[in-house]
């Protein structure tokens, strides 16, 4: 296995009886990358990305995340890696401040280092007034933020987002965004998958899965131009027909 | 300590103590349910309705019903020279035993010195029935020295005096027969397991529900940790539970305490572990709440019956019981009452501290590895 | 206004839903269909009153032949397992402690001599009494042959035989499984159609499906009957399947008219229903109504309703608040229809308090849910 990728996928598969969910894909990611993971619904995306958080057990293949095996190294695994689910990550019943203080001591920081980052992250979101603010009362866009934010306290080397802006306005995805950049700027390597083909063009590199297949694979522009399409979103059709059509 | 398990201990206890629901839950429950349920949970027999059909109406017969009347445990019902009417109140309802006092019983008495009654008992409630029953051999008996008493027999002067034996009854330790001091104590058991059990399945549950548990699986928080910190704040509240429940105990119901209460702490402690295991388990097989609560709330039910918390235990035939000894509550609640009413010692209840300790550890170690596979 | 009349295929295809929801999820339904058979096999076997075998101890400072003739008497009577004789009264004590003895019949000493001079004999029979009743019966068992060995040693020779004959009138063997089986009809019911049906819309409520049912050609009304009929249903299976299994397990017997206890259940499983739609309409979450329902109809029906605990016995205020407890008056019905044999002439009061109920309840169920919408 390569050292120095942040991600590296050699024909990981998952199956679930005799459904075969994710069909031997594999890729690259370079540290500091923004990649993004696209597919349609039920293309295998959630059951990759959780292939590679060490969730689940992959019937075949190996990738290798932050240096270590997901198969065999899980626990060193998690501690180098962020997660923001899809479903929230965050105790509604909690107070910003509290969760900060939760995951902070999870991952084994000390209470002046929790104080430093967690004030530190705040000021960056412009949320210091809000810190004892329970997280149920912030609007949704608030919430993604800080999520994402929290996922990044103990300074893993890459994070993974699944879906992270769904249901928010086109200007605080944008702001998200902004976040995304600053995080890769550090060196973190950002995966994400998402729905939003627009969000695709922000990333450095990205792949499209079809029917648990990588079906592209390359950079926004790359892919456009080898398809012959305008944009990402004829791109996406076009795959995603094809698909259709051979199972037609 | 470890830091994560410091940060996910206080975690949980900010939760539970913002959760309103929980609150009521863990708070008011136990309080009513010692209330309502210690005072409706009786199978003591009040009184009795007693048709009478006296057949004979003498002196001697009336003698008898006064009786009965007399007793405190009757009420005359009504009274009827025929079974007709009779039967019809027992069918009805309105009668719970009909005396039949046939035509010569005072005759039969003075020249036989020994005559015959008829009881009929509505028998649906046949423990019931057997109480009345007993109730009624007893009046019947005390009537029956009363009349040889007021009528002695001339006996042939015999050299030596015939034996009299005279019979006294003694309850030991519920002498009162208040049977609110047989229900509490189990009932306390009873409150204490639901608060456990139910509490660390809804609990995990709801993280299940919620998406956050996802989160916490990717963190490097290994599964033990995980679950020491599910279980340890629910353990301190149970015992919390106990405590204000045999204080509620002393006070509102004046069950004695006979033992030693540190004693019970420790069955308490020991017993804990073993229904939070269940919960545990119980989050393992169940994704939302409902199913969490309605699950445990079935399987409560089957660990309630057959405890003898209401019933006796040795009111099950032979192979009932034998499988009744898996079951924890069976233990706690013989634990509690022995060592609350009868003033066990360490010794007396060892066994039941024994089996405890085993079946504890038996479910919780079966608990957190189906955790173990099921969630990582 | 509604647009168009709602079509029967419409309820039709909702009430196919409703089914399909019932019957995907596995795990309650087989809790629903599982649960009367383990309730049904617990009450008959391990919820029991009758006491069998009776540990008795003797205590006698000073054995002699009399003393033998007693325990000869003890270990023949069939109800008593004779313990090796106790030295004395306190370790009898340490027994009763260790829960090693139930009754102890105390002697004093020199028994035989005593008789001998005619001098009065006290005898003390000490039973374990925290639980009273079993406690009393084991004294009264205890009792009864110290009686007999009194009269056969001719102890008070001018005494009065008073004889009685006892009837145990609709369950001869005094069998505890008749006196819990109609409770255990009354208990499914409730749980099936209030907890159920409360748990059902409550979840349609949260997860907002309810609200397209609303804006659906359907009526309100119909929304709750489609809903309701799976689990009427499976309530109703679920009656017949405890009373056939009661009957052929544990010879339950059925002494009235099968149609008309069914339709008995009927009426009760309407009341139960409609106080279930009442609580979905009341609470706003599923968590609160599923504790709603608990604590409002099955704790209710177990505890007040006559199941295990006879009303008679509760104080003042439980058995006025029993009254308001439906689950009581069905109890009746259907213990006096399977042991009885009691019909409508004899029950019509229940009967009439029923629906009595069920009127008020469906009023109230029907008019909640219509606020809730507007």
């Amino acid at each position: 296995m390569t050292t120095g990728h942040a991600i590296v996928a050699r024909a990981l598969t998952r199956r679930f009886g005799d459904f075969t969910a994710v069909d031997g894909i594999s890729f690259d990611v370079a540290q500091g990358e923004v990649f993004g993971f696209l597919g349609a619904n039920g293309a295998g995306k959630t059951t990759a990305i959780r292939m590679l958080i060490g969730l689940l057990a992959p019937s075949d293949g190996e990738a290798v995340v932050a240096g270590c095996n997901v198969r065999s190294e899980t626990e060193t695994l998690r501690s180098r890696i962020g997660y923001m689910s899809q479903r929230f990550s965050l105790y509604d019943d909690l107070t910003v401040r509290e969760n900060i203080a939760l995951y902070g001591g999870i991952y084994g920081l000390d209470d002046a280092a929790i104080r430093a980052r967690g004030d530190r992250m705040l000021r960056d979101l412009d949320f210091l007034a809000s810190g004892d603010a329970f997280v149920r009362a912030l609007p949704l866009g608030w919430k993604q933020k800080l999520a994402f934010s929290v996922a990044l306290l103990h300074e893993p080397s890459v994070v993974f987002l699944d879906e992270p802006t769904g249901g928010v306005d086109p200007i605080t995805r944008r702001q998200f965004w902004e976040l995304i950049y600053a995080a890769a700027a550090r060196g973190t390597t950002v995966f994400v998958t998402t729905h939003y083909l627009d969000e695709a063009e922000y990333c450095d590199r990205m792949s499209i899965m079809v029917d648990g297949r990588i079906a592209a694979l390359g950079t926004p522009g790359d892919l456009k131009a080898q398809h012959g399409v305008r944009t990402l979103d004829d791109l996406f059709v076009q795959l995603a027909r094809g698909s259709a059509g051979a199972n037609a | 300590m470890s830091r994560a398990l410091r940060a996910l201990l206080r975690k949980e206890f900010l939760q539970i103590r913002r959760d309103p629901v929980i609150l009521r839950m863990l708070l008011v429950m136990p309080v009513l349910q010692l209330l309502v349920l210690a005072n409706a949970a009786t199978f003591e027999v009040k009184r009795s309705l007693l048709w009478v059909i006296d057949q004979d109406r003498t002196p001697a017969s009336q003698g008898l019903i006064e009786r009965f009347r007399g007793s405190g445990r009757f009420v005359i019902a009504g009274s009827s020279p025929t079974a007709g009417p009779a039967d019809a109140a027992l069918l009805r309802g309105d009668a719970d035993v009909a005396l039949t006092i046939p035509a010569g019983f005072a005759s039969d008495l003075t020249r036989a010195r020994r005559a015959t009654v008829q009881l009929s008992f509505d028998a649906v409630n046949g423990s019931q029935a057997g109480i009345t029953q007993g109730y009624s051999a007893e009046i019947i008996a005390a009537y029956a020295d009363e009349l040889a008493e007021a009528s002695p027999r001339a006996i042939p002067t015999v050299r030596r005096q015939p034996p009299t034996i005279e019979i006294q009854r003694r309850g030991w330790y519920n002498a009162s027969l208040d049977y609110r001091f047989f229900m509490v104590p189990g009932i306390l058991v009873q409150l204490v397991t639901m608060v456990g059990t139910l509490m660390t399945a809804l609990n995990i549950v709801r993280e299940k529900e919620a998406g956050t548990l996802d989160q916490l699986n990717v963190t490097p928080i290994r599964p033990s940790v995980f679950i020491a910190a599910k279980l340890l704040p629910l353990w301190i509240i149970g015992l919390f539970e106990f405590c204000l429940g045999m204080v509620i105990a002393r006070v509102v119901f004046g069950v004695p305490f006979e033992g030693t209460p540190v004693l019970l702490l420790v069955g308490a402690a020991i017993y804990l572990l073993g229904a939070l295991g269940v919960g545990l388990w119980i989050s393992t097989i169940t994704e939302t709440q409902q199913q969490a609560l309605f699950v445990t709330f079935a399987l409560l039910m089957v660990y309630i019956l057959m405890s003898g918390l209401f019933t006796p235990v040795r009111g099950m035939p032979d192979w009932v019981r034998v499988i009744a000894q898996v079951n924890p509550l069976l233990h706690f609640i013989g634990m509690t009452r022995a060592v609350m009413l009868r003033g066990a010692q360490l010794l007396d209840v060892l066994p039941q501290l024994g089996a405890l300790s085993v079946i504890g550890t038996v479910i919780l170690t079966a608990a957190v590895r189906r955790y173990r596979k099921v969630a990582a | 206004m509604r647009a168009a009349a709602p079509t029967l295929s419409a309820l039709f295809a909702f009430v196919r839903k409703e089914f399909r929801h019932l019957l995907r999820d596995r795990q309650t339904l087989a809790i629903l269909l599982l649960l009367p058979v383990a309730q049904l096999v617990l009450f008959g076997f391990a919820v029991r009153t009758d006491i069998s075998r009776v540990r008795v101890g003797l205590v006698a400072p000073s054995p002699d032949a009399a003393v033998a003739a007693l325990r000869t008497r003890f270990a023949h009577s069939g109800r008593f397992d004779l313990l090796p004789p106790v030295a004395d009264a306190a370790s009898l004590e340490k027994e009763f402690r260790r829960a090693g003895v139930d009754v102890g019949v105390i002697l004093p000493s020199n028994v035989a001599e005593r008789l001998q001079q005619g001098e009065p004999l006290q005898v003390l029979v000490v039973a374990d009494a925290s639980d009273p009743n079993t406690g009393t019966t084991m004294q009264n068992y205890a009792t009864a042959v110290l009686r007999d060995w009194s009269a056969a040693i001719g102890a008070r020779p001018g005494a009065m035989r008073l004889e009685t004959r006892v009837r145990m009138r609709y369950n001869p063997t005094l069998e505890s499984v008749n006196l819990f089986v109609p409770g255990l009809v009354a208990l499914i019911l409730t749980l099936i159609t209030s907890l159920m049906t409360a748990l059902s819309l409550s979840r349609e409520k949260e997860r907002g499906t309810f609200e397209v049912l609303l804006v659906s050609p359907l009526h309100p009304w119909q929304i709750i009957v489609g809903k309701v009929i799976p689990y009427l249903g499976l309530a109703m299976i679920n009656v017949l399947s405890i009373l056939g299994a009661a009957w052929l397990v544990f010879g339950v017997p059925f002494r009235g008219s099968l149609l008309f206890l069914l339709a008995a259940s009927l009426l009760f499983a309407l009341v139960s229903l409609s106080l279930g739609v009442l609580i979905a309409a009341v609470t706003s979450s599923q968590l609160a109504a599923m504790l709603a329902a608990l604590g409002g109809t099955m704790l209710p029906s177990t505890l007040l309703s006559g199941l295990i605990f006879p009303i008679s016995s509760m104080p003042a205020p439980l058995q006025v608040l029993s009254h308001i407890v439906p689950a009581r008056w069905f109890i009746v019905v259907v213990r006096g229809t399977l042991l009885k044999g009691a019909g409508l002439s004899v029950l019509w009061p229940e009967l009439l308090i029923l629906t009595a109920m069920l009127a008020v309840l469906l009023a109230a169920a029907v008019r909640k849910t219509s606020v809730r919408l507007a």
